[in-house]
């Protein structure tokens, strides 16, 4: 035990295993968030359809050797979560079939384009690292760090400003509308932060992996809280809590960090299960 | 001056017409009940009221000192509903959010009209329960109650009584019966015509073509009717 203190402690003493730790926790705490209303909503495939926007968008990125490919895949993956959302009911393509063919479509673009442009000669490695998340978290600048706390407080002030709104608009969309609540603007907004989390988690699950993010704790949650400001607090917390005790395994163990975060949520969820069993909800 | 002046209503959606000239008006304390076959167009027409999607032509006047928002909303059960983790309490406050304007928050005025709709529904004791373990029955109060806190003028409820038992529609329909006494204005969409002719005053049968609107007793009288028995009998018999 003493070991694995030390051995953390060791670890401590470098800048850029703080930074993960500080990023992946924030990262962890907002996607919990939104993972709420999105998971009541039934928009938990979106986060999955962004998620493989967000890599064909990066595999462009790369072609193009862009310094800062944040600024480009950001851009493109909220626009895809605009059109997303645009496709209502009455459209020639049902919403759920035209998540699919967005984020099948962009996967297969992105490793194409990967394969043909790639000036790498381990193409594989590349494509694996992001698909399931790399060493990119170990590799962050003070800059980055900064991005990723500046866009946490302001997701933060936003969901607590209009968690009212976000509540009734989730409970019942029609009903709000009626009361005169812009209940567009509100899934507008949902799936633009959606999109901007998304962006931000890649370096730290790799972008097969968000989705896990999203709706693990919030369906751990579900199982055991009866109230929607329990369930955001709750899954607030076990979002916060997988995602540090992921890291520190994945630190120890050397195994990968998004798979491991992963692995966690799994097995809180099942704890969450056999909880909500006993208490009988 | 009536509350809603709805005059040669065509309705649809994106220029495909479910239900053409449609005519009525309702008052200061009518109890409105609207009929008509599926697909006839019954929750084109709420959206419409709702002011959710414009109609296609013809005029719809709200007066009377109502504003467009001020129609209490009872919808029917979403699946997202079902399952979803929140108490009575916090259900039936977000009826009073038109109420904050731009605050952020709910302020104690909020909270004490939420206090006396649960009260006035007989829910209380339920207050801190999880929604999606009530009943039917319950459950429809707490959108009553709802509803009731986001108006005190008009509530327009579409098919409230679906899936629940004889029982705890009729002690529902009471309840209507009695707001409808209070002064409160109700618009209802339903199949139950048999349960709800005995309460309406006014009666709107939505018809592809030719709708009918009226009162009561002159509903009773018309053709409408008559083919709206045939229908029922129909169904009875098999």
């Amino acid at each position: 035990m003493s070991d694995m203190i030390m051995t953390l402690q060791f670890y401590m003493t470098y800048p850029f295993v703080r930074y993960a730790l500080i990023v992946g926790t924030l990262i962890a705490l907002c996607s919990s968030l939104l993972g709420v209303t999105l998971v009541l909503k039934r928009f938990s495939f979106i986060g999955d359809g962004l998620s493989h926007v967000a890599f064909g968008a990066m595999a462009v990125a790369t072609i193009f050797k862009l310094t800062n490919d944040t600024l480009f895949i950001m851009p493109v993956t909220i626009f895809a979560a605009v059109i997303l959302l645009r496709t209502g009911q009455h459209t020639k393509i049902k919403g759920d079939a035209a998540i699919a063919m967005l984020s099948v479509g962009s996967l297969a673009i992105g490793y194409l384009v990967l394969n043909i442009f790639s000036t790498s000669a381990n193409i594989s490695g590349d494509v694996c690292s992001t698909l399931f998340g790399s060493t990119s978290i170990l590799t962050l600048t003070k800059g980055e760090v900064y991005l990723c706390v500046v866009m946490t407080i302001v997701v933060l002030i936003l969901f607590i400003l209009f968690y009212n709104r976000i509540f009734a608009v989730t409970f019942d969309e029609n009903f709000a509308k009626a009361t005169g609540i812009k209940a567009n603007v509100y899934n507008l907004f949902i799936a633009v932060i959606t999109a901007m989390i998304i962006v931000l988690a890649m370096n730290l699950v790799g972008s097969l992996l968000i989705s896990a993010l999203i709706i693990f704790p919030a369906l751990s949650a579900m199982r055991v809280i009866t109230n929607f400001k329990g369930v955001v607090i709750y899954s607030a917390i076990i979002s916060v809590c997988s995602a540090l005790a992921g890291m520190m395994i994945s630190i120890l163990c050397s195994t990968p960090v998004g798979a491991t975060i992963v692995a966690v949520h799994i097995v809180i969820f099942a704890l969450n299960c056999v909880i909500g069993k006993v208490i009988g909800r | 001056m009536a509350y809603i002046t709805c005059k040669n209503l065509e309705l649809g959606y994106e220029g495909m017409t479910v239900a053409d000239n449609i005519s009525f008006e309702i008052k200061k304390g009518d109890y409105l009940c609207v009929v008509g076959e599926n697909g006839a167009g019954k929750s084109t027409l709420i959206k419409t009221v709702l002011q959710l999607i414009p109609p296609l032509s013809g005029s719809l006047i709200t007066g009377d000192g109502l504003q467009p928002y001020e129609i209490g909303y009872l919808p029917q059960q979403t699946v997202i509903q079902r399952d979803f983790p929140a108490t009575v309490w916090e259900i039936v406050l977000s009826g009073t959010l038109a109420k904050c304007g731009k605050r952020p928050f709910y302020g104690k005025k909020e909270k004490q009209l939420a206090d006396e709709m649960i009260a006035k529904m007989g829910i209380t004791y339920l207050k801190k329960s999880c929604y999606r373990n009530l009943s039917g029955g319950q459950q429809q109060r707490v959108l009553l109650a709802r509803a009731l806190c986001a108006t005190s003028k008009l509530i327009l409820l579409d098919e409230p009584v679906t899936g629940l038992d004889p029982k705890a529609a009729a002690s529902f329909y009471q309840v209507i019966r009695e707001l409808n006494e209070e002064g409160i204005t109700i618009i209802m969409v339903s199949h139950d015509i048999q349960s709800v002719i005995s309460d309406a005053s006014h009666i709107l049968h939505i018809d592809k073509t030719k709708s009918f609107y009226g009162t009561k007793e002159s509903y009773l009288a018309s053709k409408a009717w008559k083919s709206f028995q045939v229908m029922i009998e129909d169904d009875t018999n098999v």
